[in-house]
């Protein structure tokens, strides 16, 4: 037996002890040296994990149900090994952008939303404070344990008036110890070295007591732990706790969700969340911390059973509270100073959960909660010169004592009841909840605010109405009737038995159906609309951020603000002194020497921003930098511009192909323009050839004719004359061909001259025929005519149409055979206009020949049969039949003669 | 500097491996009335895979360090 004076006192030089350790790491961090920048530390003050709850409370569940106590320690372990993937984000993201609590990181995560930062804080406390009420209960019974204040069961007896309620002032003395070191200054980062310093102490406090309670039972009450088993063997009572299934549970399912929940809880606790991400000074410690902390749990739980079987074994059943053993089991045996040490070590587990739960929460209920109403009402927010730091202090430190009382209140309202004695895993499940918004924002874009908001609201109802409410029935303050008939007596909504649904343990049914209605609502809702702006710039920041650079945070904002504007409003809110600070700070990293030189840039709006958001949360921040900052927020499409840099470069690629593909267009055209230019050259160099060539046959006879009467002045004057009438026709010839060159070289030009008249085509054949008809009779061909009576008269020019006729005419003359030949010449109107055929009975032309006789010097026949002419007729006649829109073309069969046809539209251009 | 790639993902395996043996089935191999040492191979089991799975965590991170 213990006065409680002597307890007291030992409870108060711990706490001091506390103090002193909590004081040194706060000095040792303003010096910047700071002891909590080691792995070790940082490990052991996971170990917050283990409350008074596994405390006092493990060896409960083992004395109840065997090995069952276990999962709760195995899913941390799982959890710590997918640390390094999922921790490790969470902790690049919180300190890229100064996230301090889970509220503000889901609120920032989801567009910074008050809402969705609100309704995370209410859930936290509504699921953690009483949590917080089971560690003073746990600290409250083992007081009266150790003063001898209960019955001979060691129940303790009833509790005094509030006023001499010794677990009031403790509640007092944590809410002190709390405002001391949790609320010191307000800090960006939100963290706390001498808190985290004192709890990796209480870690290593309560584990050592723990170790030294289940050294002495197992090795001095007993004779070591296979001595304990085969006691336990021989009592058939006991036999059970040593198999799988024995103790009544619900298999394997019931298992499987205790180590999830565990697993969950590791992450999703607001203490685990602020002390693993929130106090992480250094990324790598986590990588020492995946497995000692997880080794320090192993060495906690190593005594459990054998305790539990120790002392079931020494008390039996159903008389001594199992809970109570750590304590009991000394005191029997007259250990009062181990008992107390023992007292001393779920002090320290009941305090350390205290303290930083606390502290979390404070941070959430005033960034998330009491900040959005403050800013959104009067004119708080707009009185530029009121500073807010002693405000924002009192606020943090208001919410760590209501919280307190909070769960001190319920800790005296519910007493022994049902509802604080299961809080433990009923809390886990609540904050379980978190995990389908946050792993969700953290790996998957699409999630939008009201997916998020939908799926906590659902997850939260559920887990309320299926596992809080059947708490409160069990505890006497509802009608059971509720569980076991339905509410309004409808059977199917029996809340733990939702839908008829039986099979489940009523832990892995609540967290079923919390987490179904959870990820159901969450991905549902997000996949109704796409994300908006502030939601997908968010989501981007959140998913890639380890493919960033840690100093260039992409900037929410586009224009700037001066410094003389940032620089009061972060004052307001961050002190002065802390304020210049860290302008200073960033003004030397930027090798600026003064403030006044920063640029008025959006990184500069996107530093205080985050300067605010340590402070008052990222939601509170934005609003009120954007006081400061004159525009309207990135649209959608904007911030997918500025974001997706992946898509400018598939635009910019998209363009060069376009414009390479172009080119290989251009260069083909002009290919293409090259061959033809060149042809044209040739067809050039082929004409002035054989221009030169025609002109010569008729020069060298001339020449030689002259010549020869030069040479020989007795040349008879038949042979002159005759040699004279060569000379005057192959001079006629020279006159002509000239003249039809230079005829077609004005026609091609486009230099020509036309002199039009109505034309009548009948007559201008005739004419024609009557022309060449001496030919004809030369060659003894015949020429018949079948020529339409009327023909609409033509406008053009007579003596150009003529000429063509004619060279039709004296060609076919040319190549119709001597004597029996024969020509024919229609004229006949038809759709396309007036058409003139002129076929012939000669050798005809062959079809690979068919276009080329319409080139220039080119003539028809073999070489030995070279007719008379100029070889310019046919392209000349084309040329003027063109020019009157109409077409000249040929048709033959070798053998049989060939027609030459052309016809002449009616109205010619 | 940590080997990130490679580490990251042993410690999925060892998790994956966690998984599998602390759950049904593989689970249900150890519950059976075999006493080890005058232990229960159940509580035996537990505890030694855990240890295990904590060695191999603790191999994993710290070589990754050198």
């Amino acid at each position: 037996m213990l006065s409680g004076s002597t307890i007291v006192g030992a409870s108060i030089a711990y706490l001091l002890v506390l103090f002193a350790v909590a004081y040194v790491g706060d000095r040792r961090a303003d010096q910047g040296r700071s002891i909590i920048d080691n792995p070790w530390v940082y490990s052991l003050s996971l170990g917050v994990y283990c409350t008074a709850w596994t405390y006092f409370g493990s060896v409960g569940r083992a004395a109840s149900g065997g090995i069952w106590f276990l999962p709760i320690y195995l899913g941390p372990t799982l959890g710590l090994a997918l640390s390094w993937l999922v921790v490790l984000k969470m902790i690049r993201i919180a300190k890229t952008h100064r996230i301090t609590s889970i509220a503000d990181f889901v609120a920032s995560r989801y567009g910074k939303s008050h809402v969705l930062g609100g309704l995370v804080t209410v859930i936290a406390v509504v699921g953690t404070v009483p949590y917080i009420a089971l560690q003073l209960k746990a600290i409250s019974g083992g007081y009266a344990l150790l003063t001898g204040d209960h019955d001979s069961d060691f129940s303790p007896l009833h509790l005094g008036g509030w006023l001499q309620d010794s677990t009031l002032y403790l509640a007092l003395t944590l809410a002190a110890f709390t405002v001391l070191f949790g609320t010191r200054h307000l800090d960006t980062t939100e963290r706390h070295e001498g808190m985290v310093a004192a709890i990796a102490f209480e870690s290593v406090v309560k584990l050592l007591a723990f170790l030294a309670v289940g050294v002495y039972v197992t090795y001095f009450l007993y004779d070591g732990i296979g001595d304990i088993y085969a006691r336990a063997a021989a009592n058939p009572d006991l036999l059970s706790l040593l198999s799988f299934d024995g103790a009544g549970k619900t298999g394997y399912g019931g298992w499987f969700s205790l180590m999830l929940l565990a697993m969950l809880s590791i992450i999703f606790l607001p203490r685990q969340f602020q002390i693993m991400v929130v106090e992480n000074v250094n990324e790598q410690h986590l990588r020492r911390a995946s497995w000692v902390f997880p080794a320090y749990l192993l060495a906690i739980n190593i005594f459990v059973i054998p305790m539990a079987l120790g002392g079931l074994l020494l008390f039996g059943r159903g008389t001594v509270d199992p809970d109570t053993f750590v304590l009991t089991l000394p005191m029997v045996h007259g250990q009062v100073e181990l008992a107390l040490l023992v007292f001393v070590g779920g002090l320290s587990a009941a305090t350390g959960m205290v303290i930083v739960e606390t502290i979390a929460l404070s941070t959430m209920v005033c960034n998330d909660l009491v900040m959005p109403l403050l800013l959104r009402g009067s004119d708080f927010a707009r009185d530029g010169r009121r500073d807010l730091t002693g405000t924002l202090l009192m606020i943090r430190r208001g919410a760590i004592v209501v919280v307190m009382l909070l769960g001190y209140l319920y800790f005296r309202l519910a007493g022994e009841a049902y509802a604080l004695v299961s809080i433990g895993l009923i809390s886990f499940a609540a904050v379980a909840q978190f995990a389908p918004a946050m792993l969700g924002g953290m790996y998957w874009r699409g999630g939008t605010r009201d997916g998020a908001l939908a799926g906590l609201l659902a997850g939260f109802s559920v887990w309320a109405y299926t596992l809080l409410l059947p708490s409160f029935a069990k505890s006497g303050w509802l009608d059971m009737a509720i569980l076991t008939a339905g509410p309004f007596g409808i059977e199917f909504l029996r809340p733990e038995h939702l839908f008829g649904l039986g099979g489940l343990d009523s832990l892995s049914h609540a967290l079923f159906w919390s987490l179904l209605a959870n990820v159901c609502g969450y991905v549902g809702v997000s996949l109704l609309r796409s994300p908006t702006g502030a939601e997908a710039s968010q989501a981007t920041l959140f998913v890639d951020v380890f493919r960033r650079g840690p100093g260039t945070p992409a900037s929410f904002w586009r224009s700037g603000a001066e410094v003389r504007e940032l620089v009061p409003l972060v004052s307001r809110f961050l002190g002065k002194r802390r304020t210049e600070e860290a302008f200073a700070r960033y003004a030397r990293s930027h090798d600026l020497s003064s403030l006044d030189q920063l640029k008025a840039d959006p990184e500069l709006v996107n530093f205080a921003e985050s300067l605010l958001a340590g402070a008052i949360g990222s939601a509170s921040a934005r609003v009120m930098v954007s006081t400061v900052v004159q525009e309207e927020p990135l649209g959608l499409d904007e911030v997918m511009n500025i974001l997706d840099e992946a898509s400018q470069v598939r635009a910019y690629s998209h363009q060069l192909e376009e414009k390479s593909r172009a080119l290989e267009v251009a260069t083909s055209e002009l290919r293409a323009a090259n061959e033809q230019l060149k042809e044209f050259d040739r067809l050039k160099d082929d004409f002035m050839s054989s221009v030169t060539h025609e002109l010569r046959t008729p020069l060298t006879s001339i020449r030689a004719l002259s010549e020869m009467m030069l040479d020989d002045p007795r040349t008879d004057l038949a042979n002159r004359k005759r040699f004279l009438g060569i000379i005057v026709s192959e001079t006629e010839r020279l006159t002509r061909l000239v003249n039809q060159v230079l005829d077609l070289a004005k026609i091609e030009s486009g230099h020509a001259e036309w002199h039009n008249s109505d034309v009548d085509m009948r007559e201008l054949v005739e004419h024609a025929i009557s022309t060449t008809s001496q030919l004809f009779r030369d060659r003894g061909a015949e020429i018949v005519t079948d020529l339409a009576d009327a023909v609409p008269v033509l406008r053009a020019d007579h003596d150009r149409l003529l000429q063509v006729m004619i060279n039709l005419l004296s060609n076919a003359a040319k190549f119709v055979p001597e004597g029996r030949g024969r020509v024919e010449v229609k004229l006949s109107v038809g759709d396309e206009g007036i058409r003139v055929d002129v076929a012939d009975n000669g050798e005809g032309i062959s079809p690979e020949l068919e276009p080329v006789v319409f080139e220039k010097f080119r003539q028809g026949g073999g070489a030995k049969a070279r007719p008379q002419g100029t070889g310019l007729g046919l392209p000349i006649s084309r040329q003027i039949v063109e020019h009157f829109g109409g077409r000249l073309w040929v048709k033959s069969k070798p053998g049989e003669g060939a027609v030459f046809s052309f016809v002449l539209p009616m109205q010619p251009v | 500097m940590m080997r990130k790639g490679l580490a990251g993902q042993r410690l999925v395996a060892v998790f994956l491996a966690g998984m599998l043996l602390f759950n049904f089935p593989l689970l249900s191999l150890f519950d059976r009335p075999v006493r080890v040492f005058g232990l229960p191979l159940l509580h035996v089991a537990l505890f030694a895979i855990w240890a295990g799975l904590i060695a191999l965590m603790a191999w994993i991170a710290e070589r990754g360090s050198r």
